[in-house]
């Protein structure tokens, strides 16, 4: 008896029972979906956020204070800020960015209050350092900050709750008391957590200082270097001056009053994190996988018992154990074999969505995982009750009930 | 004479151990010669369908030797087993287990797949047995849409189609209605007639009486052996048996016929306590 004749008993066997075949398919169907979609989707938000970081800026860094309760020995100061930008000590360092910046300001346009959740002061070179660019009218310039003019960027979330439906170019809105002039609008930056990085406002640091925060520390200082590769290099290009400004011994760095945080290695961190979730979701979807092995599992045994007469008749006319046996495993081969396939198809059809607002990203090697466990299983379990019904005499299949 | 065509040597099957041992067979033996056509008959209980079963390679005995066609089964492996089940035996049951969902001439192609006939020349001889049956233009059916004389007819089709040196049919008119035991029978009388040798299990005395020979099963031991017609002649057929039952019953006991009024009595008996 050829292969290609038991190929054909097994086709004709599935389709004696369609419902039964098609709802088998669909349990391992879903498990090998899930797997695939789910990494899909851990390792697309791994992806999203390595490239938000990114986009932050992989040639930054940034200089924050450690020190707490204000003490003037270890803040941070505009003096420090412009002592970094020394070509002959820090030669690779392109720009510095000075940040103070105020939780909370609340702004009002004709009688609309707006709680901007974070106004930042700074110069022109924080927009290109921090990769937020300017989309409606202009930033404020050098001049502006020198001359502590009073004029605002505003960002997309503001624009919107102030000016719904105008132009908010050349509008004077109030400030803590002050007045301010909004000339530029940001562009719209993707969400990389819980705040809204468009609920902001930039403006020139002296007038931030003078209306906001004072004359005090600094928040932050955000330093960039010439090239990605040369971030290392102006790390400790700028602690060196920093240890000298702030008269601290460079050899007990553990005690320094400032942190430096680094974009590339916070992009490490973030992606030893989400190759963590990616391994959780995996772990979450192989155990839905070895749920859906376990249905495969049942409806085989109940397949094969349910047939155990069948296979009874077979024997009794003449059928040999080596081709009952493989009736029934080209059989299971077939359901999980297409099954998986359409999981997989499944999968790649999903994964062109949007899922909890993270575009998955496919990862070759579950597809092969999930596909050979699904196969694997079925060979496994339809198997293994095929063998011990083929190995029955004929007379105890025959009057199995 | 040549080799007969079925041979059982103090056969014995029991089931069970120690104090719960339940004898089925207690010592059968038996010969069928070539041509014949022999009913096995007996109460339930009485291990006709354990004999049945046995002589169809479908149970092994627990002692004892049964040559089929001058082969020892009991020495055959499991492959070969498979292989005497699909060339030398056709073995039709009470309740006609064909495939469900499966058509007719699917169903009687089966045996022929297992010996591996090309698909052309199976359907030729599937439905060749089918037209022997009367059955041929049934062939595309499912069982399902098949009566249980029909389908009792399909199943004695796909006994045959092997062209298998021996017929064991294991109550075949059990499930049937009188009209389709008489369109079975036929088949088996027609089968006879062609030289087919036939066995039966039956425990209906009509049955019985159409066989060449018959055989009496109590208690696991055969009682009676009666050659009721000639081996090289076709079976006497459906009137004959019926007037021999019929007499039989009315207590006409055929003189000079000793041995099968004998049997007839028991057969009478048997009904009436039944």
């Amino acid at each position: 008896m050829s292969f290609f004749e038991v190929v054909r008993f097994s086709l004709r066997g599935l389709s004696a029972n369609k419902l039964r075949s098609a709802l088998t398919m669909l349990g391992i169907l879903i498990g090998v979906a899930a797997v695939i979609l789910l990494v899909a989707v851990g390792n697309g938000s791994a992806k999203a956020i390595s490239d938000r970081i990114e986009a932050l800026g992989t040639n930054t860094i940034t200089v924050m204070s450690t020190g707490r309760g204000g003490s003037s020995s270890t803040a941070l100061t505009k003096k420090m800020a412009d002592a970094l930008i020394d070509p002959e000590l820090a030669p690779d360092i392109k720009s510095v960015s000075p940040v103070v910046s105020a939780s909370s300001a609340t702004m009002t346009y004709e009688g609309t209050d707006h709680a901007v959740s974070t106004f930042v002061g700074t110069t022109p070179d924080w927009f290109g350092a921090s990769s937020t660019p300017v989309e409606k009218g202009a930033s404020f310039t050098a001049d502006d900050v020198t001359q502590g003019r009073r004029v605002v960027v505003i960002g997309q979330t503001v624009a919107e709750e102030l000016f719904p439906g105008i132009d908010p170019i050349d509008k004077q809105v109030t400030v803590s008391g002050a007045l301010f002039t909004v000339v530029g609008v940001l562009k719209e930056k993707s969400s990389t957590g819980f705040q809204d990085p468009n609920d902001t406002a930039i403006a020139p640091l002296t007038a931030v200082q003078q209306v906001l925060a004072g004359y005090g520390s600094l928040t932050s200082i955000i330093v960039e270097a010439n090239d990605p590769d040369k971030v290392d290099a102006v790390q400790s290009e700028v602690s060196t001056i920093l240890n000298q400004q702030l008269k601290v011994d460079s050899s007990s760095s553990s005690t320094t009053p400032y942190r430096i945080q680094n974009a590339s290695s916070l992009l490490e961190t973030q992606t030893e994190t989400a190759d963590t979730f990616t391994t959780l979701l995996g772990a979450v979807a192989a155990i839905s996988l070895l749920v859906g092995g376990i249905g495969i599992t049942n409806i085989m045994l109940v397949t094969v018992t349910e047939r155990t007469r069948e296979i009874g008749i077979r024997k009794a006319l003449g059928a040999p154990r080596r081709v009952i046996l493989n009736q029934f495993l080209i059989e299971a081969t077939l359901l999980s074999v297409l099954g998986g396939g359409l999981g997989v198809a499944a999968a790649l059809i999903g994964s062109q969505f949007e899922i909890v607002g993270v575009k998955p990203v496919i990862v070759p090697s579950s597809v092969g995982l999930a596909f050979g466990v699904s196969v694997a299983i079925g060979l496994f379990f339809g198997g293994l009750p095929a063998a011990r019904a083929a190995r029955l005499r004929p007379i105890d299949a025959l009057r199995y009930e | 004479m040549t080799r007969p065509v079925l041979e059982v040597r103090d056969l014995k099957k029991s089931y069970g151990e120690g104090e719960a041992t339940v004898h089925a067979l207690r010592g059968v033996s038996m010969t069928v010669h070539r041509g014949d056509y022999v009913a096995i008959m007996g109460s339930s209980g009485s291990g006709k369908s354990t004999l049945m079963n046995i002589l169809g390679a479908l149970d092994i005995p627990t002692t004892g030797t049964y040559l089929l066609d001058g082969v020892d089964v009991g020495s055959l492996s499991d492959a070969q087993l498979a292989l005497a089940r699909n060339r030398l035996i056709g073995f039709i049951f009470q309740s006609f287990n064909l495939i469900p969902r499966t058509t007719a001439v699917a169903n009687v192609e089966l045996p022929l797949a297992y010996a591996g006939v090309k698909p052309k020349e199976r359907r030729r001889r599937a439905l060749a047995a089918l037209d022997i049956v009367g059955l041929a233009d049934r062939a595309g059916h499912e069982p399902n849409q098949l009566s249980g004389g029909q389908q009792q007819r399909v199943a004695v089709a796909r006994a045959l189609v092997t062209e298998p040196a021996l017929l064991l049919a294991d109550e075949p008119t059990g499930n049937l209605d009188s009209k389709s035991t008489d369109d079975v029978l036929q088949v088996f009388d027609d089968l006879s007639a062609a030289g087919k040798n036939i066995v039966i299990i039956t425990h209906e005395d009509e049955v019985g009486a159409r066989a060449k020979r018959l055989i009496r099963l109590v208690d696991g031991s055969i009682v009676t052996d009666v050659r009721q017609s000639p081996i090289e002649l076709a079976p006497v057929g459906a009137a004959a048996a019926h007037a021999k039952v019929q007499s039989v019953a009315a207590g006409h006991l055929a003189a000079g016929h000793g041995t099968v009024a004998r049997g007839s009595v028991y057969a009478a008996g048997g009904r009436h306590t039944a």
